[in-house]
């Protein structure tokens, strides 16, 4: 998998090579936009992450140009302009994702194996997600595991909905809030894990191997054992 | 200074203006009046030679020279028609009957109106009249002219000239001092606005803009000035807060995490103290984040979001999805978490702002609620505007902290509870953004142990968006 990173901040640039290729991730870094467009144009990459700002040039203007080209690949968009509004500017211009500095490399590394594997798993229209022996019947409102029937509230259901669409991948408390409540802002508590423990209790309890675990200073994670 | 030349030039200009709409206004009707007089003379006249001159050539051709010799020389003694000009000259010009002496010099145009000047001597004063003519030519070669002194018209043109005259020079005399009184007037009032603005730019920020009692255009630009003052002041203290408050906030955790990692660095350390040492410096650096999200969203919500970001929303349905949200936790807790929301309750809100500091709210209910206790969201909708009202069972506010419990940052009774003044802060400015009135009570007044705390926000209510606006 082959990232590009047009950030002209060196020392951020330098974080995000290092946590990336730790990651597993070949990383390119361009410190300018103009740079950074010739190569996102001319060479395949998966992803990019490109900053707001850089210098002499907006990043979302990149990230339009490209869209512009028939460039189809996913971008994040980091910034340190984290407003609500920002955001919906940002997606507006096409990035698939936005990040508001400061953010934590768990939440960035997290994003970023969604982005990738975005499309790969199972598929929008699929009416019927399957984890392991967790299947959940989006048609019937209904969840089972191992054929017996789980009762899921409609928030539960959405929330299992999520993971199950994201299995297999680390999937953080914001992007919880982001994907499953459609808020971007941090509840001063954390509200997710309470939400997580009530869903553990019912796809997992009574069962050998547990399905959702808990990556430690990440988020969470719906995966078969191994 | 260049300020007392504008206001200089700015009264100049006013009264130019002034003094010319207001002799514009004097001379026009006066120039009306000339006009229409002297036309109207000048047609009679006219009309007048025309029929005496048909009238008296058919009575020569009636009766002959001698008889309209007799007419003229009796006309010419008629003292009513003093203007009246004759004069009958043969076929060399040498006069045989009128009251003027000799032919004019002037050449006999075609069609035969012929203008000239003569001397007239009345009262033993020589005087220049213009004479205005026609001339017939008769069948037997003499020559007639009937015309008519126009000095009268002169004289009505003179002294409707001479009206004029003085009544532009009445108009200047007025309008000069007039027009630089009223701008005077106008202007000291804006150059009082000026002087007070200049005082506030030099750093007295308590100053306000006088306002009269007429409440004219100029008191309500006073007014709305002070109104924007005042709200500048407002942000200026909430931005001294803000510095006060990331200094208090931000520097003690930022000392700790530095401390800390001193601490570690100065001694020989095994790989697990290490670990546990950036751990704890991750875990603080955490908080500290928290704490700038938290006031990097009161800023937002201060400043930073435009009007276009919000749409119409429906609160009872924005608190449902809180509430949903928060419920697991308050259960948790062993609270109970109600909620009761009218239908309906449509109101131009910013979604994510306003559940934010909705849940900021039902978060510090269930933080200061003691077990076993309750929290009731509601959201109702009255005389055109939707409530949300948040009351808990907890301790509650002392009644005169209420209104320091919006400040920003202002933690009552609670210091070493992070986050709290925090959450009220971006609350308040939140119902700032959307113009609403918030209110700080307690949820059951009458109890002495725990009253508990109410807060509620008043929005301005909004129509029921279309269908086809659904995105």
């Amino acid at each position: 998998m082959r990232i590009l990173v047009i950030e002209d901040d060196a020392e951020t640039a330098a974080y995000l090579k290092k946590g990336l290729k730790e990651s597993g991730y070949t990383v390119d870094w361009s410190k300018d936009g103009r740079d950074g467009l010739f190569m996102a144009t001319s060479e395949k990459y998966d992803l990019l992450v490109i900053d707001r700002m850089l210098p002499g040039a907006d990043g979302l203007s990149i990230v339009k140009l490209l869209r512009e080209e028939g460039i189809k690949t996913p971008v994040l968009v980091l910034s340190a302009l984290g407003q609500v509004d920002d955001r919906v500017r940002g997606l507006k211009a096409g990035a698939d994702d936005y990040l508001a500095k400061p953010y934590a490399f768990s939440e960035l590394s997290a994003r970023i194996e969604a982005l990738l594997r975005r499309g790969s798993g199972q598929a929008a229209a699929d009416t019927k997600l399957r984890v392991a022996d967790l299947e959940l019947d989006l048609l019937a409102r209904a969840a089972s595991r191992a054929g017996k029937a789980i009762d899921l509230k409609p928030r539960e259901f959405r929330l299992l909905e999520y993971m199950m669409r994201h299995a297999g991948q680390v999937v953080t408390r914001t992007m919880l809030l982001e994907g499953v409540w459609d808020y971007h802002f941090d509840p001063q508590t954390n509200v997710i894990d309470v939400h997580m423990s009530r869903l553990r209790q019912k796809i997992d309890k009574g069962f050998a191997s547990p399905l959702l675990q808990t990556v430690r200073g990440a988020g969470y994670s719906l995966r078969a054992a191994d | 200074m260049q300020r007392t030349r504008l206001f200089k030039s700015s009264i100049f200009r006013f009264t130019l203006i002034y003094t010319a709409v207001f002799g514009l206004s004097v001379a026009l009707p006066f120039g009306l009046v000339y006009e229409t007089t002297v036309s109207s003379i000048d047609r009679e006249t006219n009309a007048a030679i025309v029929s005496e001159l048909r009238a008296l050539g058919d009575e020569y051709e009636r009766l002959g020279l001698e008889s309209l010799v007799e007419i003229l020389n009796e006309r010419s003694l008629d003292p009513t028609d003093r203007d009246a000009i004759y004069l009958l000259v043969d076929d060399a010009f040498r006069p045989l009957a009128g009251n003027i002496l000799e032919w004019p010099k002037e050449p006999i145009p075609d069609p035969a109106w012929l203008r000239f000047d003569m001397q007239i001597v009345e009262g033993g004063q020589s005087t220049t009249h213009r004479i205005r003519s026609q001339v017939l030519h008769l069948s037997g070669g003499s020559y007639l002219l009937v015309g008519r002194d126009m000095q009268q018209r002169r004289r009505v043109q003179s002294s409707v000239r001479g009206a004029l005259g003085w009544a532009l020079a009445l108009a200047l005399g007025i309008g000069i001092p007039g027009g630089i009184f009223v701008s005077r007037w106008v202007l000291r009032r804006v150059e009082r606005m000026a002087e007070t603005s200049l005082e506030i730019n030099q750093g007295d920020m308590r100053r306000r803009m006088p306002v009269g009692e007429a409440g004219d255009e100029f008191d309500r630009l006073a007014s709305s000035l002070n109104a924007m003052l005042d709200r500048i002041e407002q942000l200026m203290t909430g931005m001294r807060a803000v510095t006060d408050s990331v200094a208090h906030d931000l520097r003690a955790p930022l000392t700790h995490v530095k401390g800390r990692i001193e601490l570690t660095l100065r001694g020989p350390r095994d790989a697990e103290a290490y670990r546990s040492a950036l751990t704890d410096a991750l875990a603080e650096t955490d908080r500290i984040l928290d704490v700038f999200n938290a006031l990097v969203a009161v800023a937002q919500a201060e400043s930073g979001v435009t009007r276009d970001q919000m749409a119409v929303v429906d609160v009872g349905d924005l608190a449902r999805d809180v509430v949903d949200l928060y419920e697991p936790l308050a259960e948790d807790r062993g609270l109970a978490l109600v909620l009761s929301a009218a239908d309906g309750a449509w109101a131009r809100a910013h979604r994510q702002l306003l559940a934010q500091a909705l849940s900021n709210l039902i978060d510090n209910a269930i933080k200061y609620t003691p077990e076993g206790g309750r929290i009731a969201v509601a959201v109702r909708r009255a005389d055109g505007q939707v409530e949300i009202e948040v009351g808990d069972s907890g301790p509650g506010i002392p009644e005169g902290e209420r209104e320091r419990a919006l400040e920003r940052f202002a933690r009552i009774g609670h210091p070493a509870t992070p986050g709290y003044g925090l959450g009220l802060s971006l609350v308040a400015a939140v119902a700032r953004l959307h113009d609403a009135k918030l209110a700080v009570g307690a949820s059951d007044p009458g109890r002495k142990v725990s009253p508990g705390l109410k807060v509620s926000m008043v929005l301005p209510g909004a129509a029921e968006p279309m269908r086809a606006a659904d995105p």
